[in-house]
């Protein structure tokens, strides 16, 4: 086996080279029309929910808490990205890359104690891969997450899994930041159009581990699209969307610069529901986030923060996960390694008070965009 | 058996090699010569297999199927229908065309594919397209495999340009794909920047897709070939493998037969010298008898001789035959230098179970070459034996009648046809012809030496009185003569019948002045209309005629024919194609004229007047063969259709090569000189003249045949030793009588003579039996098993020079054989031989 390292060093090589050209092409990408997202712009639905192909960068993202007959809990965790590369396209071929699709999906069994997860590639084209404008509808090959009236459609026959699961509004859209516009950072360049469906009422089916079963649940929406969404000073963040048990919700996400601190953070919560919903939006100073406990994968070594004491304005929770090992790589599709799992949010008194997704990024490597 | 037995037979074995030390290395080296060619040839072939099977596996990685057209390509639209089948996990669309490298007289493989879905199917590919990383995409990368790298000479960071159409096309290496990925020479880039920069838009040349497990491979195979267009197909990687080696495997086949030829000349010169030692040995045999050796140890003795002989030769033929291998890839390349393999590049693979099999095929040889004689010493009459007398031959026994029913037999062989595109009986019917002409050899010894005239002079007298005395005897030699000098004389009769024909056909189908070529089929290069228009303005250009190459797919052949669009009509045919018949009714006002190689006739099965269905792009049309030609270039089958034909059926106007008529009295050299300067947009095209293609093809044609040619001299060696093993081995045993001679008042001189005219005579008798017997057996290479394995036929040419020159030397070396070895025996001691006899 004495060409082993040579082969490796070689594809080592190879992806060295990649990496600078990548350099390259992202500054000269940067030259492609992407247009800005600004503040005041209006959200209209349902256009807003499709898909929004100008923009360099989207996505439509789906979490949430799901009981079988037996009562077990699993967490689940659907995303579809949209990417424009802006390269070439002048190129008149239907095979140019003008736009790239990305998805995973994970479901969190704490009888497996890891996720279960996989993912999808691939260039838009075809019918095969396409994010459709006007109404959410993303389809990749056999993965798609599909937008009918006031109910979405997530069908994901996975490798180890298989997710099937009709997805109801029961509120209206929840607009994030300033009516949607979210600020990432300091600087107003850095932000998305953001807005969350929380308290969707899920049932369907799953299986795993060749078993199949009948789910009902709560799941956390979420839609978000930008061409410019990380400023060059961050290197992750963290996210947080729970379902309140009184039928409220909670968003809280903070950037953090190379020394883990945050530079940047924003919380939203919605209380009551239907006409008499009050929703409140809060500025960075108003947010802290405690790292309460660490848990380090032993598969890469990275150590994330998995249990926090979390500050919304006067109110303290305490963050827990479902179980630890909910490390995800996707390394082969988005690129990252991260940490994204079912979290229940207990409030003062240590009870029960919501349940949602918590995402760790920016851990490992920084988070590129 | 006792220690002292023992001994005894181990003095019984080796003693006579070690007596007569040349003869036995002249066995084992023949043995080794066999031994060696065989395993060479087998060990490359091999290797070149391995490595066309792992060129195709790499290309089409962990697919199930693959749906392919013709070079042109075939509209994308097929596949997103291919991939949203319930059956199909991943479809993988590739766009796979040559591309001409400028500044180089080479092609490339440009493999356009998408990243994303080939990253599954062939996960080796190694490069990805993550979303932080979109190099791979960009419309100017291209990545090479590390065979195209190491051929062009270029690193990651490089520039390369190919020419599409006329345009220069360039290129940055992103990077050197790992050597799992592509074995052939190929650019691998992203299917949208193929597409658009490759002038490919809207074309695939395959899809490649990975079935659902638990689905049957066959039915969704004929579940989709019911829904291809015309000219598409659907294959498995398999099938595509075993084509690529089909396609070569007829002359794989014919190389190895030809080694192993040249084994059995060998196995045949070790039973010849062993059954000569057996008369030189009748006395110690019979007095071994007397002594209490049984029969059986006595075939036991012999036979383990010929086992040494044979191992000793089968060993340094394996040690030999992997040295040829080594030498033979590195030197000749894959094919043993007949260009069939471009574009890979095998290292050598030894397969110690085919040097295991070559190993006891040479000691078999040597063992079942000694069988005879070795039988024939045990039953050698003690007494009789033990007292002087006529020395039996033990060896060949004619046979006129089992000769002449092998003759027969060999006929009916062959009015049979190849068996799975192997001329099998072909050469059973060359074996057959060789054996019976053994069987024959001593009855037209018999009528050729009774047909001697008489002369005056004694020792010729004698020569010719011993020669009648001993025909039998005689045939041993004379078999082994008849068997190496015929083979020889068959190659060199095919090899000059087929560079000959090769030569006249060249001077027939490159009727104009000057020929300009831009690409090969499927090569992105070519000329438009505009260009040809250029250069027929040219002042000294009378006319030109475009030559258009495409791909002709008809349905149930695997691989398409390649379609020649030229100018041609049915008046003008003869005149630039080699036609071998004309079709005689009138075509079908419907169906399109074509001409059609010998070899596609085969394929389809068809003869001059038939009509066929083919189709061009995705366009059925219906074909009338308005004759067949003869064409030594495309080996898979070619169809010439007229060129405004192919026009109206295509719309496409590209050119790959230019045929130049020029006016009386142009100057050509000034014309080639200048071409270049005043259409600088043809600046990569060749411009050759009829004379200097010619010269390169018979250049290709002898580099080809440079293992023939090897082969041959080696059957001329081994043809030239067993005329001087036999020859001396004939005179040793006649020691006593050439003592009598010398008594009995013969000058050693005219002894000499004696033996010349002996061994002469009777090499004359090998080699003109040698000479007819070759000569059928070349025509039954030219006929049958060429025109079975290539599909072409060619004419007969005989090489009277090179013949009498094989016919001359071998006489000599009979003759000088004799005399050397008459000295050799009489140089000590007259006497001595004359009592030894009493």
């Amino acid at each position: 086996m004495a060409a082993m390292p040579r082969l490796s060093s070689l594809f080592l090589a190879t992806c060295a080279t990649l990496l600078t050209v990548a350099l390259l092409v992202s500054a000269l990408a940067a030259a492609a029309e992407y247009p800005p997202v600004v503040r005041g712009q209006v959200l209209a639905f349902p256009a807003d929910e499709g898909s929004h192909p100008q923009y360099r960068i989207e996505w439509w993202y789906v979490t949430g808490w799901l009981q079988d007959e037996s009562g077990q809990s699993r967490g689940f965790q659907v995303t579809f990205f949209r990417n424009r590369p802006g390269l070439d396209e002048g190129n008149p071929s239907q095979f140019a890359a003008r736009q790239l699709l990305f998805a995973h999906a994970a479901i969190s069994d704490p009888a497996v104690g890891r996720l279960l997860h996989d993912e999808r590639v691939a260039r838009a084209g075809f019918g095969l891969a396409e994010a459709t404008a006007g109404s959410t509808d993303v389809v990749l090959e056999d993965w798609s997450l599909r937008q009918d009236g006031q109910t979405y459609h997530v069908n994901i026959p996975g490798k180890d899994f298989q997710l099937a699961l009709d997805l109801v509004a029961t509120q209206l859209p929840l607009l994030q930041g300033d009516a949607g516009f979210s600020q990432k950072g300091p600087d107003q360049g850095s932000a998305s159009h953001y807005y969350s469906q929380p308290q969707m009422a899920v049932s369907g089916r799953i299986s795993a581990g060749g078993r199949e079963f009948a789910v009902q649940g709560t799941a956390w929406f979420d839609h978000e699209w930008s061409s410019t969404l990380l400023d060059d000073a961050a290197q992750g963040w963290d996210w947080l969307g729970i379902n309140l048990i009184d039928g409220g919700a909670l968003m809280a996400f903070r950037m953090r610069d190379a020394e883990g601190h945050a530079h940047w953070a924003a919380a939203s919560t919605r209380r009551g529901s239907g006409a008499a919903a009050v929703t409140s939006a809060y500025r960075p100073e108003q947010i802290e986030w405690l790292p309460e406990r660490q848990w380090r994968s032993p598969r890469t070594g990275i150590e994330y923060p998995v249990e926090w004491r979390l500050r919304v304005g006067d109110t303290w929770y305490q963050v827990r996960p479902l179980f630890d090992d909910q490390e995800s790589d996707s390394r082969r599709s988005t690129g990252t390694i991260y940490w994204e799992g079912a979290v229940e949010l207990l409030d003062a008194t240590g009870a029960v008070a919501g349940r949602g997704y918590l995402e760790l990024t920016g851990y490992g490597t920084r988070l590129r965009m | 058996m006792s220690s002292a037995n023992a001994q005894l037979f181990a003095a019984l074995v080796t003693g006579p090699l070690r007596h007569a030390a040349g003869r036995t290395l002249l066995a084992v080296v023949v043995i080794a010569l066999g031994v060696a060619l065989g395993l060479g040839v087998t060990l490359v072939n091999r290797s070149a297999a391995s490595e066309v099977s792992l060129a195709a596996r790499s290309l089409f990685g962990l697919s199930d199927l693959v749906v392919q057209g013709t070079n042109a390509g075939f509209d994308e639209a097929l596949f997103p229908v291919l991939a949203r089948l319930p059956e199909v996990a991943l479809a993988n669309p590739v766009v796979d065309v040559q591309v001409r490298v400028v500044g180089r007289q080479t092609a490339l493989s440009a493999m356009g594919i998408d990243f994303f879905r080939a990253a599954r199917m062939q996960p080796s590919i190694g490069v990805e397209a993550p979303r932080t990383n979109l190099s791979p995409l960009a419309a100017d990368s291209v990545f090479l495999s590390p065979a195209a790298a190491r051929d062009l000479g270029l690193e990651e960071g490089d520039q390369l340009t190919v020419q599409v159409g006329l345009e220069p096309v360039s290129f940055h290496v992103a990077g050197i794909l790992p050597a799992a990925a592509y074995r052939q020479r190929a650019m691998v880039l992203d299917i949208g920047t193929a597409q658009w920069r490759l002038g490919q838009l809207g074309k695939l040349q395959r899809v490649e897709l990975r079935l659902r497990s638990g689905t049957s491979t066959e039915a969704v195979q004929r579940r989709i070939a019911a829904m291809l267009p015309p000219g598409v197909s659907v294959t498995t990687p398999g099938a595509e493998t075993d084509e690529a080696l089909r396609l070569t495997r007829a002359y794989r086949s014919n190389l190895t037969a030809l080694a192993l030829v040249a084994l059995f000349t060998g196995a045949f010169l070790v039973h010849s010298t062993q059954s000569l030692a057996v008369i030189r040995r009748r006395r110690e045999f019979a007095l071994l008898k007397a002594m209490g050796v049984s029969a059986r140890e006595q075939i036991a003795s012999t036979l383990a001789g010929g086992a040494i002989v044979g191992g000793a030769g089968a060993l340094c033929g394996v040690g030999l035959g992997i040295l040829i291998a080594d030498l033979g890839l590195n030197a000749f390349g894959a094919d043993l230098g007949a260009g069939y393999f471009r574009g890979i590049a095998p290292a050598l693979k030894v397969d110690w179970l085919d040097a295991g099999v070559f190993f006891l095929l040479g000691t078999a040889a040597a063992i079942a070459g000694t069988l005879r004689p070795a039988i024939a010493a045990a039953r050698v009459p003690a007494a009789l034996a033990l007292k002087a007398g006529d020395l039996e031959d033990p060896a060949v026994r004619g046979n006129t009648i089992a000769g002449l029913a092998l003759w027969g037999f060999a006929g009916v062989l062959l009015l049979l046809p190849a068996v799975d595109g192997l001329p099998l009986a072909g050469y059973s019917a060359i074996a057959l012809v060789l054996i019976g002409a053994v069987f024959l050899m001593p009855a037209v010894t018999r009528l050729l030496l009774r047909l001697l005239p008489s002369v005056r002079s004694v020792p010729l007298q004698i020569a010719t009185a011993h020669l009648r005395g001993t025909a039998r005897q005689a045939t041993t030699s004379l078999s082994a003569i008849l068997v190496s000098f015929s083979l020889m004389v068959a190659m060199a009769v095919m090899v000059t019948s087929f560079r000959t024909s090769l030569d006249q056909w060249l001077e027939k189908i490159l009727p104009a002045d000057l020929y300009l070529r831009a690409g090969f089929t499927s090569e992105t290069a070519f000329l438009d209309a505009n260009d040809v228009t250029a250069l027929a303005a040219l002042p000294e250009v009378e006319r030109v005629d475009a030559n258009r190459f495409a791909q002709l797919a008809v349905t149930g052949l695997k691989t398409p024919l390649g379609l020649i669009a030229r100018p041609i009509t049915e008046q003008n045919a003869g005149r630039m194609l080699w036609i071998e018949s004309t079709a005689t009714n009138v075509a079908l006002p419907d169906a399109q004229p074509v001409w059609i190689s010998e070899a596609a006739a085969d394929l389809l099965s068809l003869r001059s007047g038939a009509v066929f269905t083919g189709s061009i792009g995705e366009r059925a049309v219906q074909f009338s063969v308005r004759g067949v030609y003869r064409d030594y270039e495309r080996q898979n089958g070619g169809v010439v259709i007229d060129h405004d034909a192919y026009v109206r059926l295509t719309g496409d106007l590209r050119t790959n090569a230019a045929w130049l008529w020029l006016k009386p009295g142009a100057d050509v050299d000034h014309l080639v000189n200048s071409i270049h300067e005043r259409l600088p947009g043809l600046a990569e095209f060749d411009v050759r003249r009829p004379g200097e293609i010619r010269a390169i093809t018979l250049r290709v044609f002898d580099r080809t045949f440079a293992v023939t040619y090897l082969l041959e001299i080696i059957a001329v060696g081994i043809g030239l030793a067993g005329i001087a093993a036999s020859t001396s081995a004939q005179v040793i045993a006649r020691r006593a009588e050439l003592g009598v001679l010398r008594h009995v008042g013969l000058l050693r001189r005219q002894v000499g003579f004696m033996l010349a005219a002996e061994g002469g005579l009777l090499g004359a008798v090998g080699v003109l039996a040698g000479l007819v017997i070759g000569s059928v057996v070349s025509l039954i290479l030219i006929y049958v098993v060429n025109r079975q394995s290539f599909h072409w036929s060619m004419d007969v040419y005989f090489p009277w020079v090179l013949l009498m020159a094989f016919s001359v030397s071998l006489v000599a070396a009979a003759a000088l054989t004799a005399v050397w070895s008459g000295r050799l025996s009489l140089r000590d001691d007259i006497i001595r031989a004359v009592k030894e006899d009493w």
